[in-house]
C-alpha cells in the first residue's frame, strides 16, 4: 500500500463530501432535538427549556400506541420483505437468462412505479372486500401492504451485492459435497450480508415513513405515527412529536453503541 | 446426455420459480391486484362525488394529454398536465444527480473504513431516518426559512443585510428531496462497493493512472450495479413524490404526485387519476426494461 | 419483553367489538382528550380515536366498507353526499334529551334539515389573516389576497383548499356560491392568475410563519388565525365583506356502525353545554350549543376570530355542496393555476 508513498484508497474530495453529507443529515436532527425541549407550543420558535412535551407524550396514549404500532409494522414488513427479496435475488441474479426474467424484474419493482395514492385507493377497495367478507380487521393488512412496497427497496441492494459476487467459493463448497442449503448458509450468506443489512434497513425506514397507503388501509384504531401526524398537519403540530422522535433516536443510538461494543468484544 | 442437461435445467428452473414465489405472491396480492383495479378504473366514468360509475368511457385517457377549453370549448394539448409532467421529470433527474454527487463519495468513504467500523457508519446514515418524515422535513424548513436558523445566523454575523429567500424555491425542494432519498443511494452503492478489490485499484496506479482515471475506469465499472440500483430507487419514487415537494416548495406548483392526488381527492375524477398513474407507470416501465435489456447484454458480455 | 409480546398479540388480533366500545373517526387533533376521559368515566365506554386528514379520504374509506368505525365527523358540505350514498344512520339526534341545547340557527341547516342524522361538532369561518404591522389598510376584504397591496406582495399564503379558495374568489368578483356561470368563472380565473405570482406559498400549517413574519397575509380558518394571534399580537383576522364562508363539522353515526347504543350516548353527551365547551377550549372554534359559553374562558368567548362583527354578519354564507358540473370547472381552473 505504501508503495507509491500514498494511500491508494484515497479519492480527492470524497472525504470532504462525505463529511458534508453527515453534517447535512444531522443538522436538522439536531434542531429537532432542541425543539423537543421547547417550553412553547411551537416547533420553530424557541421560548425556553422545559420537559413538558416529554410529559405530555408520556401521558398521551394515542401517540404512544401509534409509535409502537409503527415499529411493529415496520419490523414485520421489513423482515418479510427482506426474506422474500433474498430468495428472489438469488433466483434472478447470476443465472443464465431465463424466460420471464424481464417480467419477474418488472414485477418485483412494480411497487416503485405506481404512485402511492393509486396503490392506496386500489388497496382500500381490495382489502375492504376481504375485510367485509372475513370480518378480520387486524394489522395483517397493513403488514402485507407495507411488505409489498418494501420488497424493491430490499431487493435492489441485495441484487447489486450479488451481481459479480465471486462464484468460485460456492462452487468449491459444492464440489466438497456441501448441500445447497449449507453452501448458502456458510458461503453465500456471509458474503451477501452487507447487502441484506442495507436492504433490511431501507425497508424498515420506508415502512416507518409511509403515510398514504397506511391512511387508506388502516381500520379503526390503527393509526401509525405518520398518519397521526398527517391528521395534525392542517391544525397545529406541537413539539410532542419531536419528543417522541428524540426518544426513538436515543434508543437507536444506544443500539448502535451496544452493537459496536459487542463487535469489539467479539474481535 | 441431452436428457441429463434438460433435467438439470428443469430442476434449476423449478428452484428458481420456487425462490421467486413468495415475493411474487405478496406482489400479486398487494401490487398487481391494485394495478389491475387502477387499469379498469381508468376506463370508467367518474362518480359525481368521487369513486366511479360502471360505465365505459375513454374520457380519463383523453384528458391525460388533451383538453377542451372550459371557456371557448376549443380542443388542445393539455399543457397544464404536460408542464407538470415535465417539471416532475426534471426535478427527479436533479434529485438523482444530487444524490449521486453526495451519495457515491459517502459510500466510498464508508467502504474504505476499517472492516469492523463499516456497519456502524452505515447505521449512522440510517439513524436520522428513524425520526418521522414530516417532522424531519419541518426541521429542514426551519433551517432555511427567512426568519430561520441560517438566515438569523448570517444576519447576526453581519454577512448579509437582508434574509435570503431560500424556502419555496426549486433549490429548497431539491434539498428536501436530497435529504429524503440520500440513503436510497448510499446503501446500495455501499453494498456493491464494500467488496471492491483494491488490488485492481493498485494495479491501476501501477500503470500510472491518475486518481480520477482510477475512479472512472476501475472503481465505477465495478460498483456500477450499486449505482444503477441506487439511481432507480431515487429516480422512480421521486417522480411520484408528494409530501416533500409540497412542504418545501410551498405547494405553488403541482408535481405529478400532487396532480394525481388531486384527482382522487378534491378533483373527484378517479378515472383521470388512474389514467395519469398508468401513464407514469408506462414511462418508468419502458425506461426500466430498456435498462434490463442493456444490462443483461453487458452481463453476458462480461461472462 | 412479555409485555411487548402481549401487545403484539393484541395488535395482530385487531380491535375487539365487545360491549362498551366506541370507534370515533375524526380529523386529527380535533377531539378534546379531557372530554373523552370525562365520557369514559361517566359511561364506562372505551373510546378509540382514529384520525383522517380530509373529507375525501374519510368518504372514500367509509364508502369502501369494512372499516370498523362508529362515528364520523364530516364537514357540512359533505353531509349530503354521505346521506345520499347511504353511509349515515338516521339516528334522530333531534329526539335526544340534550337536543334542546342546540342553537336554533343550527337546527334547520340545509345539509341536514331538522337534524335527523347529525349533531354539531364545531363551526368556523374562512377569512383572511393579516399582519397589521405590515399592512395597515382595511383587512375585511379578500383583496389582500386577490389584489394585494405592494407591502404584502410575496408574503401571502393561500390554503390549498380548492373549494374554499374558489368560493372566496367567486364572491370577490361578485358571483354566487357554487356558480357554473362561465362569465363569472372567467373573471375568477383572471383574478387568480394575476394574483398567483404575488403568493409565496399554498400550504397548511402556517401558524409559526405568521407569528414569525415569514408570511404576512393569506386565506385562513379563524381558529388557526387565533392561534397565530396568541403568539403575535399583530396578527388579525379579517372577514371579507365580499362574502365569507361559514362551515360546520358534524358528528354522525355510520350506517354500518357496530356500537350503535354507545354512539347514541356519545351524540347526546356532545350536546351537553359543558362538554361542548371542553371541545371548543381544545379546538379553538365555536360549537353551536347554547349555554356552552358559561364554561369557556373569557378570552375564547370574546375572541375577535369567533365573534363576527355585526356589520359584516350579512356577508356570511353557509358553505354548500357544489354540483359536479361546477366542481369540474373549478378543478380545471385550479390545475391551470398550479401548472
Amino acid at each position: 500500500m505504501a508503495k507509491h508513498g500514498f494511500d491508494i484508497k484515497k479519492q480527492t474530495g470524497f472525504g470532504t463530501i462525505a463529511i458534508a453529507c453527515f453534517i447535512l443529515l444531522y443538522t436538522p436532527i439536531f434542531l429537532l432535538i432542541i425543539y423537543s425541549f421547547n417550553s412553547g407550543t411551537s416547533i420553530a420558535a424557541w421560548e425556553g427549556f422545559s420537559w413538558r412535551w416529554y410529559v405530555s407524550a408520556w401521558e398521551n396514549e394515542q401517540v404512544q400506541d401509534a409509535t409502537v404500532r409503527s415499529l411493529v409494522i415496520a419490523f414485520w414488513a421489513s423482515a418479510i420483505a427482506t426474506s422474500v427479496a433474498v430468495m428472489a435475488a438469488l433466483a434472478t441474479t447470476r443465472t443464465p437468462k431465463f424466460k420471464g426474467q424481464t417480467a419477474a424484474f418488472a414485477m418485483i419493482n412494480q411497487p416503485l412505479m405506481v404512485p402511492e395514492i393509486v396503490t392506496a385507493v386500489a388497496l382500500l377497495i381490495l382489502f375492504s372486500v376481504i375485510k367485509v367478507a372475513t370480518g378480520y380487521t387486524g394489522l395483517l393488512y397493513l403488514i402485507i401492504a407495507h411488505a409489498a412496497f418494501c420488497i424493491p427497496f430490499a431487493y435492489l441492494p441485495i441484487r447489486a451485492r450479488l451481481q459479480g459476487m465471486d462464484l468460485s467459493l460456492e462452487q468449491a463448497a459444492a464440489d466438497l459435497y456441501a448441500s445447497p442449503f449449507l453452501v448458502f448458509r456458510r458461503v453465500t450468506l456471509p458474503q451477501l450480508w452487507p447487502g441484506i443489512l442495507a436492504g433490511a434497513m431501507l425497508a424498515f425506514v420506508i415502512s416507518l415513513d409511509d403515510v398514504v397507503i397506511t391512511e387508506f388501509v388502516k381500520s379503526a384504531g390503527q393509526d401509525t405515527l405518520p398518519t397521526y401526524m398527517l391528521g395534525q398537519l392542517r391544525r397545529v403540530i406541537t413539539p410532542e412529536i419531536n419528543a417522541i422522535s428524540t426518544v426513538l433516536l436515543g434508543i437507536s443510538v444506544f443500539m448502535v453503541v451496544a452493537f459496536t461494543l459487542l463487535s469489539k468484544i467479539r474481535n | 446426455m441431452a436428457d441429463l442437461s434438460t433435467t438439470v435445467a428443469k430442476r434449476a428452473s423449478r428452484t428458481r420459480w420456487m425462490l421467486l414465489a413468495p415475493a411474487l405472491i405478496i406482489l400479486v396480492l398487494a401490487a398487481s391486484g391494485p394495478l389491475l383495479i387502477t387499469l379498469v378504473y381508468s376506463f370508467l366514468t367518474p362518480g359525481d362525488y368521487g369513486g366511479v360509475v360502471w360505465k365505459f368511457s375513454t374520457d380519463g385517457w383523453f384528458n391525460v394529454f388533451a383538453q377542451r377549453d372550459i371557456f371557448d370549448d376549443t380542443l388542445g394539448w393539455s399543457d397544464a398536465h404536460l408542464s407538470i409532467l415535465w417539471r416532475s421529470i426534471k426535478l427527479s433527474l436533479m434529485t438523482t444527480l444530487a444524490c449521486l454527487f453526495f451519495g457515491v463519495p459517502t459510500a466510498y468513504f464508508i467502504a474504505t473504513r476499517p472492516k469492523q467500523q463499516r456497519d456502524m457508519w452505515m447505521l449512522l446514515i440510517m439513524i436520522p431516518f428513524w425520526t418521522n418524515l414530516l417532522i424531519r422535513t419541518f426541521a429542514i424548513l426551519e433551517l432555511i426559512r427567512n426568519e430561520g436558523t441560517i438566515n438569523t445566523l448570517l444576519l447576526w454575523l453581519g454577512i448579509i443585510d437582508a434574509p435570503i429567500q431560500m424556502l419555496y424555491t426549486e433549490g429548497s425542494i431539491l434539498l428536501g428531496m436530497l435529504y429524503v432519498y440520500l440513503p436510497l443511494m448510499v446503501l446500495p452503492v455501499y453494498a456493491s462497493m464494500e467488496r471492491l478489490d483494491f488490488s485492481l485499484v493498485e494495479a491501476g496506479y501501477d500503470l500510472y493512472a491518475t486518481r480520477f482515471q482510477v475512479l472512472r475506469r476501475v472503481i465505477m465499472p465495478l460498483v456500477k450495479p450499486g449505482v444503477i440500483a441506487g439511481s432507480i430507487l431515487v429516480f422512480v419514487p421521486s417522480l411520484g413524490a408528494y409530501v416533500t415537494p409540497r412542504v418545501m416548495g410551498g405547494g405553488n406548483q403541482l408535481m405529478l404526485g400532487n396532480l394525481i392526488e388531486l384527482q382522487f381527492g378534491q378533483g373527484r375524477n378517479w378515472p383521470l387519476g388512474a389514467a395519469l398513474s398508468i401513464t407514469l407507470l408506462v414511462i418508468v416501465m419502458v425506461a426500466l426494461i430498456f435498462y434490463v435489456r442493456t444490462a443483461g447484454k453487458e452481463d453476458a458480455h462480461h461472462g | 419483553m412479555k409485555k411487548t409480546v402481549t401487545a403484539l398479540a393484541l395488535v395482530l388480533a385487531g380491535p375487539a367489538f365487545a360491549e362498551g366500545e366506541l370507534n370515533l373517526y375524526n380529523w386529527g387533533n380535533y377531539t378534546s382528550p379531557e372530554m373523552i376521559t370525562k365520557f369514559e368515566e361517566e359511561t364506562g365506554i372505551k373510546v378509540t380515536i382514529t384520525d383522517y386528514d380530509s373529507n375525501d379520504t374519510a368518504l372514500a374509506k367509509i364508502k369502501a366498507g369494512g372499516h370498523g368505525f362508529d362515528i364520523v365527523v364530516p364537514s357540512g358540505t359533505y353531509v349530503p353526499i354521505f346521506i345520499k350514498e347511504g353511509l349515515l344512520m338516521e339516528s334522530k339526534p333531534n329526539e335526544m334529551e340534550n337536543f334542546k341545547n342546540v342553537d336554533p340557527q343550527w337546527v334547520d341547516v340545509e345539509f341536514d334539515p331538522g337534524r335527523n342524522y347529525t349533531v354539531p361538532w364545531q363551526w368556523g369561518t374562512v377569512g383572511v389573516t393579516v399582519n397589521t404591522k405590515t399592512y395597515t389598510g382595511d383587512i375585511n376584504t379578500a383583496a389582500v389576497v386577490f389584489d394585494p397591496p405592494e407591502e404584502l406582495k410575496g408574503k401571502i399564503n393561500v390554503t390549498p383548499e380548492m373549494n374554499d379558495v374558489m368560493q372566496m374568489a367567486i364572491h370577490y368578483v361578485g358571483g354566487e356560491q357554487c356558480t357554473a356561470d362561465k362569465e363569472v368563472l372567467m373573471k375568477v380565473r383572471d383574478v387568480l392568475t394575476a394574483a398567483k405570482p404575488h403568493w409565496l406559498s399554498m400550504d397548511y400549517g402556517m401558524i409559526e410563519k405568521y407569528a414569525a413574519g415569514d408570511v404576512a397575509a393569506g386565506t385562513n380558518w379563524n381558529g388557526a388565525s387565533m392561534r397565530a394571534r396568541v403568539q403575535n399580537a399583530d396578527i388579525a383576522f379579517g372577514y371579507p365583506q365580499e362574502g365569507f364562508s361559514v362551515w360546520m363539522d358534524n358528528a354522525a353515526i355510520l350506517a354500518d356502525a357496530k356500537n350503535v347504543d354507545e354512539a347514541k350516548t356519545f351524540l347526546n353527551f356532545m350536546m351537553d353545554p359543558e362538554n361542548a365547551a371542553m371541545l371548543s377550549t381544545f379546538a379553538r372554534y365555536a360549537n353551536g350549543i347554547v349555554g356552552s359559553e358559561e364554561f369557556m374562558a373569557e378570552d375564547l368567548k370574546t375572541a375577535p376570530e369567533i365573534v363576527v362583527p355585526a356589520e359584516l354578519k350579512g356577508a356570511a354564507y353557509i358553505a354548500r355542496t357544489c354540483p359536479p358540473e361546477a366542481s369540474k370547472l373549478y378543478t380545471a381552473i385550479w390545475t391551470e393555476l398550479q401548472k
